[in-house]
């Protein structure tokens, strides 16, 4: 287990945020980072619900599975047990952005409940037990990878902005496209890798 | 009245060609980028999401009258993942090498939209028969995009085909290919040259359409 140290802290940052990204080199998260992805404002709403679910989830979940699967030797029921977590975790989520900020609500419209079946928010807690985590590492890498998602959803959003514009052959418009520009996005991330050992 | 769509071979078949859940659906793209690495591993990933679909159709499409319309999606999400724990603990305990592999995406079929999206969209509206042959349909188009997608990157980042060497010592891997980049980059060509073809007999049946 890693002490908690600010230079350990640094390194942690930039490995889920730019070497590990989430959506770059692991692949989590793909559905809303192609599905709203459209526009930068909210592009950059959905990846601070993440932030906030994925974070929370961390904590979550690292209670759920020491304090009750463990200690009676159910820890084959962490799939299931996660997901429910999830899921109520995100019906407060929207019910809070719906009552406190209804312009991000009606922004984000039916993609918030997709927070449920966003795979980087599952991921991140499976990981934290397989990574073997203490809870204050666990939370700061929901945190981090959520930001490395909101990092690379913005960025999308940005060129996918500037796309509209442009002449794309029929057969590419929309997710083909999208998918090419991700991967050369992706390559530039490549680069980060080895960034921290 | 009988048309195509609610014939059992119909709907198999509109999952596999018409919706395909890769190629027209663009759903479950997640898993899609991290099993294609090899064609094995798109074909193990395949048939435990067929397994899965199959499974969670069936009961869901069982319980539809009996589960209440606003926890439906908790409900659907319990079934899915009791599925889900089962055909990891069978991977784990027979193809160890594929969980291996896998890793991480088997217990994340829970969250594959393309599973959600089935339960929501056909089992809880139509008979036991037809979503399961929806499921199987849907799980067949799934696992053959994935090996399509996976053969290619396989040639392409490996030289061979299903473990097997076909082109020879002289060809240098694109290493890209089976990395992390590639797989959005192969993965949206073929995309691209899928929706030329579908354009393509799209225009086609329409202009006998007008001919007739």
């Amino acid at each position: 287990m890693m002490e908690f140290t600010l230079v350990n802290f640094l390194l942690f940052m930039v490995n889920c945020v730019l070497s590990n990204n989430f959506i770059f080199s692991r692949y989590l998260g793909c559905c809303p980072f192609l599905g709203v992805s459209s526009k930068v404002e909210t592009a950059a709403g959905m990846g601070i619900a993440v932030t906030f679910v994925m974070g929370l989830a961390s904590l979550i979940t690292y209670t759920v599975y020491h304090f009750l699967l463990v200690p009676f030797n159910l820890q084959y029921l962490n799939t299931i047990s996660f997901i429910l977590v999830i899921a109520a975790l995100v019906q407060f989520v929207e019910m809070f952005i719906k009552k406190s900020i209804p312009a991000l609500y009606s922004a984000l419209g039916i993609y918030l409940p997709l927070i449920t079946t966003n795979c980087a928010v599952l991921g991140v807690t499976l990981l934290n037990i397989t990574e073997n985590y203490n809870m204050l590492w666990s939370v700061l890498n929901g945190i981090f990878g959520a930001l490395g998602f909101l990092l690379a959803i913005v960025l999308m959003a940005g060129a996918r902005e500037r796309l509209e514009s442009s002449n794309i052959p029929e057969s590419f418009k929309g997710f083909p496209i999208s998918l090419v520009i991700a991967g050369l996005m992706s390559v530039a991330f490549l680069g980060f890798t080895g960034l921290v050992k | 009245m009988r048309n195509e769509k609610t014939t059992m071979r119909g709907v198999f078949i509109n999952g596999v060609l018409n919706e395909n859940p890769v190629f027209r659906l663009v759903l479950g793209v997640c898993p899609t980028l991290a099993s294609t690495t090899n064609a094995i591993n798109g074909l193990g990933m395949g048939a435990a999401a067929t397994f899965v679909l199959l499974g969670s159709n069936i009961v869901i499409s069982m319980l539809r009258n009996f589960i209440p319309d606003k926890v439906r999606i908790p409900a659907f999400i319990v079934v899915i993942s009791t599925f889900v724990t089962i055909v990891q603990m069978l991977i784990q305990a027979f193809v160890p090498s594929l969980y291996e592999a896998l890793g991480l995406f088997i217990p994340l079929i829970v969250v594959n939209c393309i599973i959600l999206a089935r339960a929501e969209a056909f089992a809880s509206k139509n008979s036991v028969l037809h979503s399961a042959a929806d499921g199987l349909g849907m799980g067949a188009g799934f696992t053959l995009a994935l090996i399509i997608i996976g053969v290619v990157r396989e040639i392409l980042g490996n030289g061979s085909v299903i473990g097997i060497d076909v082109l020879g010592a002289s060809f240098q891997p694109m290493l890209l290919a089976i990395m992390a980049p590639g797989g959005f980059i192969i993965f949206g060509l073929i995309l691209g040259i899928v929706n030329s073809i579908v354009n393509k007999i799209g225009k086609r049946s329409a202009g006998k359409g007008a001919e007739a």
